[in-house]
């Protein structure tokens, strides 16, 4: 026998309990993500002042009202926080972890006893965490500079909540599935930002969606972030400007069902096609 | 014994479309030991690694790893293998310290970050972001992050490439180190000097299969070899021989010669004649 050569070890009949108990190591990680986010200035620049530099934009340009003594701003706040949210979650994603996947950092936490699910809990942290964060300094800018007046209600704060939540959610899904597509580093962002884009341009962001080509609509109307910006507009907006929607209302039972769709669509293509290593690399 | 194996491996056969990258691969590597796999590019070294560190799935054989089919591993058998993979991704954005603390917590017989820092030689550099680390100095990362565990196993793949003579000696020391601990090592190399001077066996891959395993002194039955005396002639053209009695052989030139014999060496095959040989050049 070789007991004397062997180190101190756990015995393979004997599972292995780990010091940190679920909820700690999915913290820790989720601790881990901020802290490279937050040193990694190109993703705070990027992702955390875009929305803000487009709302000082958007208010700068746009002084007048869309109607019923309501301001352009309180408008465009809603495509700004949507986008911001898609940002934060869709494209922060689906441009870091092919660089990830790339380096091979994916491929070193598969070498260790860390269970799976703790590093994507992880980024749901840092999404949420950075989300939350990048939205308040949104309504902060735009409360000081811009006069937004925020929800009134609890229940309008409520609808905030959740149209956030489950757009995040499908966003976050959707970035951790897209980013299987990119085959490199550098091609993360070649895939996500036209889509991000485009997106933006047909889902209401930068325009008044009901002037956009009802085609255009239709298209926007089959993901996410038209719906986000939907849900939003109930928020920010006086409730009788749901009659202006092209459903006639905010439809926030819509909202949620398309936003609920998308999450599972998200997790089907995060379950079937997530890869810890590059195309290459087996 | 079953249980002094820590690495048993059978017919192993892994094909990428029509390109057979392991062949049939037999392999034991027993507890305590410094196993060696040497071989040149593409001949399945990487591959077999992979497969008995549980990243790849294996088209055909048996392969038990502590105990463990590693094409199902579990947090448990993750937590008593350590691995240093061919550069692997670095954490540009955090410190030294930060990064071995992290995986610290993954496992559940960790050792103290600071210490196994110090171990690897990384102490001065604990508070720097891996990004200003030299490439010698993230490799030393990546075997700190190996060993935070405390593995009784430890896969290193190609430990020592791109470093400078005087790195590899450190870094020669610390594997040493680990394995006089009775950690069971098992290396990748291209460097013959570092299968010889490291490993107790030496694992020979060739076109996916072991050519041959044994300590490195007898890879090739090289200890068996003749010698060959080689010497200068008055005439100036050097002159060599096949012997199998060198010493005699050098006693008789020196009679010849009334004393010292102009160029005069003595050589046995080397680990790289041998390996050439091996491998089919």
């Amino acid at each position: 026998m070789t007991t004397t050569t062997k180190p101190a070890a756990p015995v393979a009949t004997v599972p292995a309990a780990r010091r940190l108990g679920a909820g700690a190591l999915a913290l820790r990680q989720g601790r881990l993500e901020i802290t490279q986010f937050l040193r990694s200035r190109e993703s705070v620049v990027f992702t955390m002042g875009f929305p803000i530099i487009m709302i000082l934009i958007f208010a700068s340009i746009f002084h007048g009202e869309i109607g019923g003594g309501v301001k352009f701003t309180q408008y465009f706040i809603t495509g700004m926080i949507a986008t911001g949210l898609m940002t934060v979650s869709f494209q922060n994603l689906g441009i870091w972890i092919p660089i990830e996947r790339d380096r091979g950092v994916l491929k070193r936490y598969r070498g260790t006893p860390m269970p799976k699910w703790v590093w994507f809990a992880g980024k749901v942290i840092m999404v949420v965490a950075i989300g939350v964060a990048e939205t308040a300094l949104l309504l902060l800018v735009a409360v000081l500079l811009f006069d937004l007046k925020l929800p009134d209600t609890a229940a309008k704060w409520f609808t905030f909540g959740w149209v956030a939540v489950l757009g995040v959610t499908a966003c976050t899904l959707c970035g951790i599935a897209i980013s299987s597509l990119a085959r490199t580093a550098r091609s993360g962002s070649a895939v996500v930002t036209p889509v991000a884009l485009i997106l933006q341009f047909i889902s209401g962001v930068f325009f008044v969606f009901t002037s956009l080509p009802a085609w255009m609509q239709q298209v926007a109307a089959l993901f996410p972030l038209k719906w986000m910006c939907q849900g939003l507009r109930s928020v920010f907006l006086p409730g009788s400007f749901g009659g202006q929607e092209p459903g006639g209302s905010f439809e926030l039972g819509r909202v949620a069902l398309v936003l609920g769709l998308w999450c599972v669509i998200g997790l089907v293509l995060c379950l079937t096609t997530f890869r810890w290593t590059t195309r290459r690399d087996g | 014994m079953d249980d002094e194996l820590a690495i048993s491996v059978r017919g192993l056969r892994k094909a990428y479309g029509d390109n057979l990258a392991v062949a049939g691969v037999d392999l034991d590597v027993h507890r305590g030991e410094v196993f060696a796999l040497l071989g040149p590019n593409g001949a399945g070294k990487t591959t077999t690694v992979e497969i008995l560190e549980g990243y790849r799935q294996r088209d055909a054989g048996e392969v038990r790893v502590l105990g463990v089919d590693p094409a199902r591993p579990d947090p448990a058998w993750r937590s008593r293998v350590g691995i240093v993979l061919q550069g692997t991704g670095e954490f540009d954005e955090l410190t030294v310290a930060e990064v071995v603390r992290h995986f610290s917590g993954f496992y559940p017989e960790a050792d103290d970050p600071d210490k196994v820092i110090e171990r690897v030689g990384l102490g001065a550099k604990a508070k720097a972001r891996t990004h200003t680390l030299s490439g010698g100095q993230k490799r030393r990362l990546d075997v700190a992050l190996g060993i935070i565990g405390r593995p009784e196993l430890l896969f290193l793949d190609e430990p020592t490439t791109g470093f400078d003579p005087e790195a590899r000696r450190e870094f020669w020391e610390l594997i040493r180190d680990l394995a006089a601990a009775g950690t069971t090592i098992v290396l990748t190399t291209h460097y013959l000097d570092e299968a010889e001077a490291l490993a107790d066996r030496v694992g020979v891959i060739a076109a996916g299969r072991v050519v041959e395993v044994a300590p490195p002194n007898r890879l090739g039955n090289r200890q068996e070899a003749l010698a060959t005396v080689s010497w200068r002639t008055t005439d100036g053209t050097r002159e060599s021989a096949e012997t199998a009695t060198p010493t005699a052989l050098v006693a008789e030139l020196g009679a010849r010669f009334g004393g010292e014999v102009p160029g005069l060496t003595v050589t046995r095959p080397t680990l790289e004649d041998v390996y050439l040989r091996m491998i089919g050049h």
